[in-house]
Formats: structure tokens, sequence, C-alpha cells
């Protein structure tokens, strides 16, 4: 209820004080949550920097008394996956082979199907389209036997470009509707005027279209890089011994160690798993934000 | 000499829908072609057929003398200006206008001296190494012009260029354009929906409505005998009078009648026997009716009528009356003594009238 007795110098103060009051509830609230969530990133930090036998004895959110980098040797170079005992390094760079050719494949061909659905119609452009999208909906199981004829019918089973072949053909979906929602913004004049100007297909996406796609490479190159790294299934499914991705890596770190269970080379193990895809939000996130607000200065 | 641009029996359907119904121009070098009509009457459509950026669905076109039906548009030899100017974003002003010799390998040095010829010629010299962002829509619409006129084709579109500027700024930039054509002496085809910019610009005009040319003719055929009643009420502001008449004709001359609200009918005579049907639209341009004597008047005929509005615009008056059952308007000198409510003595000019039939809308005389 409003108090009418109150004079407008008064109320203009209760309102002010209101508003601080306000504030201070929201950083409140975003500061419970932000504890909540960075809380298990604490606890693998914390545990990959103590000892064995200090997390045998220790609290689980305690501060590690003498701070160790053992576990993160451990991890990198010496843990053991079944009889093999390399750490995850071999298969970091395993993952390193698949994803940056597959994010730069899947987001070039990504690139150039936009461009032709948005912007060179033909007939049946409508229907391919929707097909693709339908590819994005298709869950990962059940291509997963079709898949595993066709890598061996072209003789790419188990080996890394056969890896990098399937997250190709599953992001081409996703990298498609990315860029040709991004490319049908860009007016149709433009390319008429190109055209006019003599210049040909290549030359179109080359000179206009590339320079113009900045933000949208770099959504295209998060989304595809955290799907690709952080696959599993794919990973598991169509490796073999010697071209295993990071994530089954791990999985059988945690899952094969014989004796005690060393939790603080399983956490680093999974931290330096998570090191890339962590990178590349820190990286990009900037650059994506800063590709945002130059688009928006629109010619 | 073979016409620069020649199109025949031109037609465009998308599916089933006709866009564009057996069209057939032709201009000559140096002749300046306005496509006007209202929108989605197909002139644009038009327009890109002719830079070939739709394909046709038949007929033919030719440019410079040679078939250009189903050439692709870098081979059409033509330059076009877009009414969002189509400005390449991430290239400077310089590049913008230098691409399409960049694409065709045009060496760096020509490039240069084309680009600086280009940029003085409409004072962008200082803009050059500006991007599109970075420029007023009127120094836009100037790139864009750089942009074709590098290119030195031999034929100019434009799609409704001004269209984007602001009033003022549009009737500068019309005089340059005009003043362009006559200095290069290029033959140009325009598409507007603005009718006072084809009169001003246009030494050919092209009216179209529902993907079919109305009338086609030089800026004074279009004006003073327009072919139909679309064409008279379209092309003109005020527009022109189409007032509903009954005509008598004989020997001795025609009798035109029109009635009036609250008095007997004007009774007009026509010297020249027209051979009209009995019932006529009579179109009379604001202009031709004025204070008895003030214009030099071929046939004028005078009658009393009552004023309903008076509208002052600065260098005329405009007098609105209702005859006919229509809103009439006369154009009167600026300091006219003419009173709504009351009677005004005016000069029908009819020596310039045109008569239309009411059934099908076609020119009678």
């Amino acid at each position: 209820m409003t108090d009418f007795s109150m004079t407008p110098a008064h109320s203009r103060q209760q309102t002010r004080w209101g508003k601080i009051a306000l504030r201070w509830l929201l950083y409140l609230i975003l500061g419970v949550f932000a504890v909540y969530y960075l809380m298990p990133l604490f606890v693998m930090v914390t545990t990959s920097l103590k000892s064995l036998e200090e997390i045998r004895t220790g609290n689980l959110v305690a501060l590690p008394r003498d701070v160790t980098l053992d576990a993160w040797k451990t991890a990198w170079s010496g843990a053991c996956t079944g009889i093999q005992c390399d750490g995850v390094r071999p298969y970091f760079w395993n993952s390193v082979l698949i994803a940056v050719p597959a994010v730069a494949i899947s987001t070039l061909l990504g690139a150039l199907n936009g461009y032709v659905v948005a912007h060179w119609r033909f007939r049946g452009a409508n229907v391919i389209f929707a097909l693709m999208l339908f590819g994005c909906f298709i869950p990962f199981q059940v291509v997963l036997l079709p898949m595993a004829r066709l890598l061996g019918l072209m003789g790419i089973a188990g080996t890394i470009p056969g890896l990098i072949f399937v997250h190709v053909i599953y992001g081409l979906g996703f990298t498609t509707l990315f860029f040709r929602n991004y490319y049908v913004t860009i007016p149709a004049e433009l390319t008429k005027a190109a055209k006019v100007d003599g210049a040909g297909f290549l030359r179109i996406f080359w000179s206009i279209f590339l320079p113009l796609s900045l933000p949208i490479i770099v959504v295209t190159v998060i989304w595809q890089f955290t799907q690709i790294w952080n696959d599993f299934l794919f990973g598991v499914s169509f490796s073999q011994a010697g071209t295993q991705p990071i994530t089954v890596a791990l999985n059988n770190i945690v899952n094969s160690t014989t004796g005690v269970k060393e939790y603080n080379v399983d956490m680093a193990a999974a931290i330096i798993a998570a090191l890339p895809t962590l990178l590349v939000y820190v990286v990009a996130g900037k650059y994506f934000i800063r590709g945002l607000t130059a688009g928006s200065v629109k010619g | 000499m073979a016409p620069i641009l020649d199109i025949k029996n031109l037609t465009k359907n998308y599916g089933s829908v006709e866009i564009l119904k057996d069209i057939n121009v032709a201009i000559d070098q140096g002749d300046f072609l306005v496509l006007v009509g209202p929108s989605g009457c197909g002139k644009s459509t038009l327009l890109n057929c002719i830079a070939g950026l739709e394909p046709i669905s038949g007929g033919s076109l030719h440019i410079g003398g040679q078939d250009m039906t189903d050439v692709s548009p870098k081979d059409r030899d033509i330059a076009m200006v877009f009414q969002s100017y189509a400005l390449y974003p991430t290239m400077s002003v310089a590049k913008n206008i230098t691409f399409g010799m960049k694409v065709r390998g045009v060496d760096a040095a020509t490039q240069a001296s084309k680009l600086a010829t280009v940029a003085k010629q409409l004072q962008i010299e200082k803009l050059l190494d500006r991007r599109p962002g970075q420029l007023s829509g009127g120094q836009r619409q100037r790139v864009a012009m750089g942009r074709a006129l590098v290119r030195d084709p031999k034929l100019f579109l434009f799609d409704e260029p001004l269209s984007n500027l602001d009033a003022k700024l549009r009737v500068e930039m019309r005089t340059e354009i005009k003043e362009l054509h006559q200095r290069l002496g290029a033959s140009m085809v325009y598409v507007t929906h603005d009718q006072i910019e084809a009169m001003t610009l246009a030494t050919k005009i092209v009216v179209m409505k529902g993907g079919v040319i109305q009338q086609v003719g030089t800026p004074s055929e279009i004006y003073n005998r327009p072919a139909n009643l679309f064409v008279a009420d379209f092309m003109g502001n005020p527009a022109m009078n189409l007032i509903p008449a009954k005509a008598r004709s004989d020997a001795a001359g025609t009798r035109i009648e029109i009635a009036r609200r609250d008095s007997a009918p004007i009774v007009l005579t026509d010297s020249q026997n027209r051979n009209l049907p009995e019932d006529v639209v009579l179109g009379v341009r604001p202009e031709d009716i004025a204070e008895p004597g003030a214009r030099a008047a071929a046939n004028a005929q005078e009658a009393d009528c009552l004023v309903d509005i008076v509208e002052p615009a600065g260098a005329d008056t405009y007098v609105v009356m209702q005859l006919g059952g229509k809103h009439v308007t006369a154009r009167l000198h600026a300091e006219t003594d003419a009173t709504p409510g009351k009677a005004q003595r005016l000069a029908f000019d009819l020596g310039k009238v045109s008569y239309f039939a009411p059934d099908t809308g076609q020119r009678l005389n």
C-alpha cells in the first residue's frame, strides 16, 4: 500500500534504499549459485593437488596441506589404462588430431552448405535443407551400426581419419543450420551486385560472405569443438588401441585401476581432459562478443 | 543503328503466376528509360530480367545488338545500382568500387586511375578508405553509383536508387543523376514508383501495372496524352481530374455536359467533332482549370463553380470543387480570392483535354 502522507523526498529516498537492497539480494542469489556450481571444480582441483595419504585421512573439501603435482605427472604420462601405463598424453594428442580437422572441415562445409541453401536456391533446396535438419535430431545410437559398416567398407574403421569422418558427417546438420540462419539475414542484393560485378559462386563466398562470418564461425567452432572433444560414444565404438580419444582413455583410467583407487590421479586426468574445451570458451568467447558487435554495424 | 536494348515478347512466370506479360520495349543509345508503376507491377522483376539476375520464361532480349537472352549477368556489359546500395560491408569504399575490375583481372594501374577518375567525378575522394557502415545514406548512394560508373558499361540499370534517401537529398541526387546522364551520354534503365522522378529524368517512360505495359512514350506524351485511365490517374501530382460526363458530337463540335451538385449542369463545347459515345470520362489536368485569362489556352470555356476547399501551396493555390460527383482540383494563382462556399468563375482549357471510355478505360481521342 502507498502511504499518501509521505513527502515526495521521503518516498524517493525509500525507493533508493529499496533499489540498493534489491541489488544486494540479486548479488547474493548469484553468489550462492556460483558457489554451488564451482564446488565440484573446487573439490577436483584440491583433490588433484593432494597426496593419496592426505585424501585418505583428510576432509573432502579441505585445502591441501602439502601441495604436490605428482598426481598430475602420473595422470599425464604414467597412469595405467588397462595394461599400458603411458598416462593420458597419447590419447590427448589423438583427440587433438581428431577434433581439429573435424571442426575445421565441418565448419567449412557447413558454411558452404549454408551459403548455397540461403543464396543459391535450386529446385529441391528446401527438401535437402529439411533432411539435413532432420539429421540433427537423429540420436547417436541409431547411426552406430550403419556407420560401423560404412567405415569398414571405406577401409578406415578404427583409424583417426575414420573418426574425423564420423564427426564431420554428424556435425554437418548443425553447422549447415547455423550458417544458413546467419546467411539468410544477408541481403540478396549483395549477391546480385557481386554477380553483376562479374564474381562467381566461390568468389562471392570467399570475398563477401566469409569476411562477414566471424561471429557465426566462432559460434560454430565452439559448438563443434565441445561436441567432438567431449564425445565418448563414437570414440569408444569406432576406435581401437592406439587411436582412442581422451574421453575413452579417461574412462579406462578411472575404471581399470586395481588396488587403491587413486582419486588424485583421476581428478587430474579429468581436468586435463576438460581443459581444451575450457580454453576454447575463454579464448573464443572474447572473439564471439567482438564478432557480435562488429556484425551489428551493418553496411 | 541497332537499339542498345531491345526486348521482344518477354514473359516471366513464377510457377503458374504470370509476373510479366508480353513486354516489348526498345531504347536507343543515350536514352534514359524509366519503368514506373505501383508496387508489385513487375517493374523491378523486368529490371532483374534485363540484368540476367532472373531467367526469363519467354521472348528475347538484346543488348547492344547481341542476343543476351541466356547470357549470365557478368557477360552482359551492364552495371547496376540497387535500392539498398548493396555495398560490400567488409570492404573499403575504394575496394567496393574496384571489386568488379579485380574480379575481371584488370591490372592495378588501370584500377587506380579509373578509381581516381570516378572518385573525383562523384566527389568521394575523401571517403575511399572508409567502410560502408561509416557513411551516410547520400554517401553510400554515391559509392554505389561509383561502382557502376567505373565499369563504363553499355547499359546502366537503376533499381529505385533514391527511395532510401530523405526528401531533400532525393531531389539533389535526382538532379545529379540527370546531369550525369547528360554528361556521359550513357544509356540507362531506371525503375521507380515515383512519377515525379519518372517525369524529370526520363527520355522515355514505360508505365506498368500488373505485369502489363500500359503506355510507352516520352514524358510529354505520357503526361498530355495518357493512354488510359490508369496512366492518367498515376502520372501527375495532383492527379488528373477524371470527371464523368455526357457527350454529344456533331459536325459543329462536341457538347460536354457535367453534372453539378446544386445547379444546372455545366455545358462545355469542344470545337472538334470527336465522335464520342454518350458516356465519357473527361480528363483535365488541374493546371488546365484556372481563372479566366490566367493562362494562354487553346480553347477556354468558362463556368461558375462552387468552391468546397481552398488549399494554398505556396506557388499556387489549389481549389477543390465537386463536379460530376467527383472531387475536381483546379490550380489557381497564389493570390486568388476564391473562398470556400462561394462560386468562382473558372476557365476550362479544352485544347488539352482527354476523353476515356468509362467501361474499358481506354483513351478515345
